[in-house]
């Protein structure tokens, strides 16, 4: 350990706001990165699943539709 | 099918004057961005102020950051009108390659927007203070440098010629690919003006200028395939 | 070779290969950044002339060097999409983009936030510092082309010109700034010696360089998995995948 307490750690030797500012901006960016990455993926699925039980939904009325007129 | 006899020649040649004859039909595609070009030297001034030293210290990259405007104003239409009419699909059909007539196409865009801004350029290096010797570089370099911004700016013209809003995208996407040219350039008027010799720029530029007749129409060709089909 | 590679141009063997490629990017990217933040910003020793300003670099350098390797790799993909009209190097292409531009921004604001305690300005028309501005232009060039495309086939085969084009310029660009640097204001600032640098600080260092990589690579698979998903979204494996959740 370079530093002998917490407070020194974070004082940076003077430089905080400097190291500070670009640790912090440099880890806000990759992890907004990282969580728009996913949640983009995870809105397609749910899109497409939206998509497919409505598909399926339209299919089943047009059976039912179809058992009504022959019965 | 076009007759067997047409050469390569020919058919550049046919492509090249129906350009500029269409342009010298709608004069105002090559007053307007000679109009625009004089209007942002004339704002520098007034922005700076009108100290001759300082003026005649900036005038080269004024005039060059002017006249990359100045040629962006025009690109977008160098292909949105036979993109339209269904020209460009005729052409892509012909038995003759793309590239050609989109060099024939680009030379035709210098001749209407670069040209003219080479032939007035001493008048605006009076406004601007700029040392006589500096005049003969300044020439030099337009001379040079105003078909490279055509063929590097027909790139992105190509890319975004099917696209509604392309006229910004279209800046965003050429003016960093400028950055070379702008800055050989002016540095060739800046050691003219100190009286030293600047051939060495003018042959950069130069080499800029063949890479890019060579390249250039084919990036198009292929630019423009994505936008047709 | 290309009997083994062929299957990978097909959407679902892609899907596949990424999945099982993005845990080992994934365990790399978060070791490696962790080990190294915490190894470069409470162990490194502190340097004898910069003090602990220094420390930027475990962040700074490696997201410069990703930042021109994700264009290069961009590059590569956009030339394979172009010469063997492959739809999933165009999405590659796509998918490399943001994150690329995420590094440049990096690169730029950590340069800043160094350059000012040591230049005394948080910007300085260093020719490094100027490409790296440019790299970046590039960068939103490539995006907003793609996304202002309707037809995103279209878009993806632009923005793969635009990318090969851009690969041509980039030397030129780095090139001629380097020249404009030097002959507009000299080399005011001394280059800092990879070469001589101490291994307690060669190694948090590397660990960093590798941690980017990973998490370079590991954000590109989700982002590329997303795009192969968006692009063959009626098909029926989409469907069964998006069902089964």
């Amino acid at each position: 350990m370079q530093f002998d307490s917490l407070s020194e750690f974070f004082a940076m030797g003077g430089y905080a706001f400097y190291v500070w500012l670009s640790f912090g901006s440099c880890a806000l960016i990759l992890i907004a990165l990282v969580v728009s990455s996913v949640q983009e993926k995870r809105k397609l699925l749910q899109q497409v699943s939206a998509q497919t039980a409505r598909e399926q939904r339209i299919e089943k009325a047009k059976q039912a539709k179809q058992q009504e007129s022959q019965s | 099918m076009i007759a067997q006899n047409h050469s390569y020649w020919h058919v550049w040649a046919s492509v090249y004057k129906k350009d500029v004859r269409l342009a010298f039909r709608q004069r105002s595609d090559i007053i307007n961005p000679l109009l625009f070009f004089l209007i942002v030297i004339t704002l520098f001034p007034l922005g700076i102020g009108p100290e001759p030293n300082l003026l005649a210290r900036m005038a080269p990259g004024i005039i060059w950051v002017a006249a990359l405007l100045a040629t962006m104003l025009g690109l977008d239409k160098l292909f949105r009108d036979d993109y339209l009419d269904g020209t460009l699909e005729q052409l892509m059909l012909s038995p003759f390659p793309l590239s050609l007539s989109v060099s024939a196409k680009v030379a035709a865009h210098w001749t209407v927007t670069g040209l003219p801004m080479v032939i007035l350029a001493p008048l605006f290096a009076l406004l601007m203070n700029l040392q006589s010797q500096a005049l003969s570089a300044m020439m030099l370099t337009l001379l040079i440098g105003t078909p490279l911004l055509s063929l590097i700016g027909a790139i992105g013209a190509g890319l975004t010629v099917g696209l509604q809003k392309g006229g910004v995208l279209l800046s965003l996407l050429v003016l960093p690919l400028y950055i070379p040219v702008l800055i050989f350039a002016t540095s060739a008027i800046d050691t003219a003006s100190m009286s030293l010799a600047y051939g060495g720029q003018l042959a950069i530029l130069g080499a800029f200028l063949a890479v890019a007749i060579v390249l250039a129409p084919i990036a198009v060709s292929s630019a423009l395939k994505v936008s047709i089909n | 070779m290309w009997k083994w590679l062929h299957p990978y141009a097909k959407a679902e063997r892609a899907y596949q290969l990424c999945n099982t490629l993005l845990p080992y990017f994934a365990v790399v990217a978060v070791l490696g950044i962790l080990v190294g933040w915490v190894w470069g910003l409470a162990f490194a020793p502190a340097d004898y002339q910069q003090k602990d300003s220094y420390r930027i670099i475990f962040i700074h350098v490696p997201s410069a060097i990703w930042s021109m390797g994700a264009y290069s790799s961009m590059a590569i993909a956009a030339l394979v999409a172009l010469v063997w009209q492959i739809r999933n190097a165009q999405l590659a292409v796509i998918a490399i983009a943001p994150v690329g531009a995420a590094m440049t921004v990096i690169a730029l604001l950590t340069g800043a936030a160094w350059g000012k305690p040591m230049w005394g300005a948080w910007w300085v028309w260093d020719a490094r510092l100027t490409s790296e501005l440019i790299l970046l232009f590039l960068y939103l060039g490539v995006m907003s082309l793609y996304h202002a495309f309707e037809d995103k086939r279209a878009g993806g085969k632009a923005a793969s010109i635009l990318a090969l084009v851009g690969v041509v310029n980039l030397p030129i660009i780095h090139f001629s700034v380097e020249w404009w640097n030097t002959l507009h204001q000299g080399a005011t600032i001394t280059k800092f010696d990879t070469s001589a640098i101490d291994p307690s600080m060669f190694w948090p260092l590397m660990i960093n360089i590798l941690g980017f990589a990973g998490f370079l690579g590991a954000v590109t698979l989700i982002r590329l998995k997303t795009e192969i998903l968006k692009s063959e979204q009626h098909r029926p494996w989409v469907k069964a995948l998006a069902g089964g959740k």
